[in-house]
């Protein structure tokens, strides 16, 4: 019986196409990314239906993890470097310059002022494993004391960049008091406007903010 | 494949005296290129933070020190609704501030469910508030007035859940407060009361 001669087709698949577009990718890919700031600790924010998006400058960061530990960190290498100055020169810290390079380099902060000269001269590694058992920069319900340290950084911050935006990203575990003390020490220095980082979640339907939402597309509700 | 085409196919024929070159193929397997490709887009998908952080803004009201408690309180009682955060995500509340020591309001509890949550009883005040602006027995500038008050055993999770209802239910005026000894004792109270630990 003769059967039916299957015409042999080759295997050999154009690959250009899919070279292309994986190059394509990979350029939006290289272009998009910003890499992560490295973070100390692990923070779970909380979610809210605010859709502010955080500016991309001018922004001081308190992280506060689930323990209460506060970690500060800023943007800007330049201020980070004037901060250091002065935050040296009125609390006599004895930094050297590669030090005060470090601390322009690197990212959160998060130990008590009398640990930042050991901790800013090892090495990133080190730092690491200081940032996992630091008891965090330490804050006070009272403003103008010693002990606490959290308004210096705020003193400071605010000295070489007055337009600073202050921003706290806390975990969602970490108890009330902790971040009342960080929020009692702003109102201190008369900060009364600061931004809560949080995740976005959907706004539930029927709300009031569910019906503002959308009526400007003329869905009433 | 991404080739040229060298075949001299149906081109000039070369004459027969000249030699012919001997023909390499320029086909190049662009395999390992594209795996190479994706290799990378791989790795920057994932270190890539597309999204940007959203943030809530909060405004604390302005702490004088030259206030009195007098000017404190000056909220109408019939506007005001009590929250007090406290351990395990429960949220208490009450109608009105409780100025009066005496008298102490009855503490429900609740939660932050979606259904019989906080949220309906922040809803409820919101009625109540409008329905007596129409009968007349408060002006227009009056709002519902929501006091947070967080206890020592709650967490931050709870403070921006109850920022993120006023939010949602749009009440325009609130505050967040210390708790007083005697709401702390009120709510130990309660909990005794329902059996809770």
């Amino acid at each position: 019986m003769p059967h039916a001669k299957i015409p042999r087709k080759s295997t050999n698949i154009d690959m250009t196409a899919m070279c292309d577009v994986a190059f394509l990718l990979l350029t939006f890919f290289m272009l998009a990314t910003k890499f992560k700031p490295e973070e100390p600790v692990v923070v779970k924010t909380p979610s809210s239906i605010s859709s502010i998006i955080l500016p991309d400058k001018d922004v001081m960061l308190l992280t506060v993890d689930a323990k209460g530990r506060i970690f500060f960190a800023i943007d800007n290498k330049l201020k980070r470097k004037e901060l250091i100055e002065d935050l040296n020169a009125s609390k006599d810290l004895k930094l050297t310059e590669a030090e005060k390079n470090s601390f322009a380099l690197g990212a959160s902060v998060g130990v008590p002022l009398g640990q930042l000269k050991q901790y800013l001269s090892s090495t990133p590694e080190q730092q690491k494993s200081m940032d996992a058992t630091t008891p965090g920069i330490p804050v006070d319900t009272a403003v103008n004391v010693p002990t606490n340290e959290l308004g210096d950084w705020i003193v400071s911050a605010r000295t070489t960049n007055p337009a600073v935006r202050i921003c706290i990203k806390a975990d969602g575990d970490a108890s009330y008091p902790n971040v009342s003390k960080i929020i009692k020490t702003l109102e201190g220095y008369k900060i009364f406007k600061f931004n809560l980082i949080t995740n976005l979640k959907s706004i539930p339907q029927g709300t009031a903010a569910y019906i503002e939402a959308n009526s400007g597309t003329g869905e009433k509700k | 494949m991404a080739e040229l085409d060298t075949s001299s196919g149906g081109g000039h024929k070369k004459g027969p005296g000249v030699k012919k070159g001997k023909k390499l193929s320029t086909r190049i397997d662009l395999t390992p290129m594209v795996d190479l490709g994706f290799l990378l887009i791989t790795f920057f998908m994932f270190t890539t933070t597309l999204a940007k952080p959203k943030t809530m803004e909060i405004n604390m009201p302005y702490k004088d020190k030259n206030l009195t408690d007098e000017d404190k309180n000056k909220i109408k009682k019939s506007v005001a609704l009590t929250v007090l955060l406290s351990k395990n995500h429960r949220v208490y509340y009450y109608e009105g501030i409780a100025d009066d020591p005496d008298h102490q309001p009855e503490y429900k509890v609740t939660g932050f469910a979606q259904k019989n949550g906080i949220r309906d009883v922040i809803i409820n005040k919101k009625k109540m508030v409008d329905d007596m602006k129409r009968s007349g027995a408060l002006t227009a500038k009056d709002q519902a007035t929501v006091l947070i008050k967080p206890d020592t055993t709650s967490t931050y999770s709870d403070l921006v859940n109850m920022l993120d209802e006023m939010n949602i239910n749009d009440v325009k005026v609130y505050a967040i407060i210390d708790i007083s000894t005697i709401e702390q004792d009120n709510i130990k109270a309660t909990e005794a009361a329902n059996g809770i630990k």
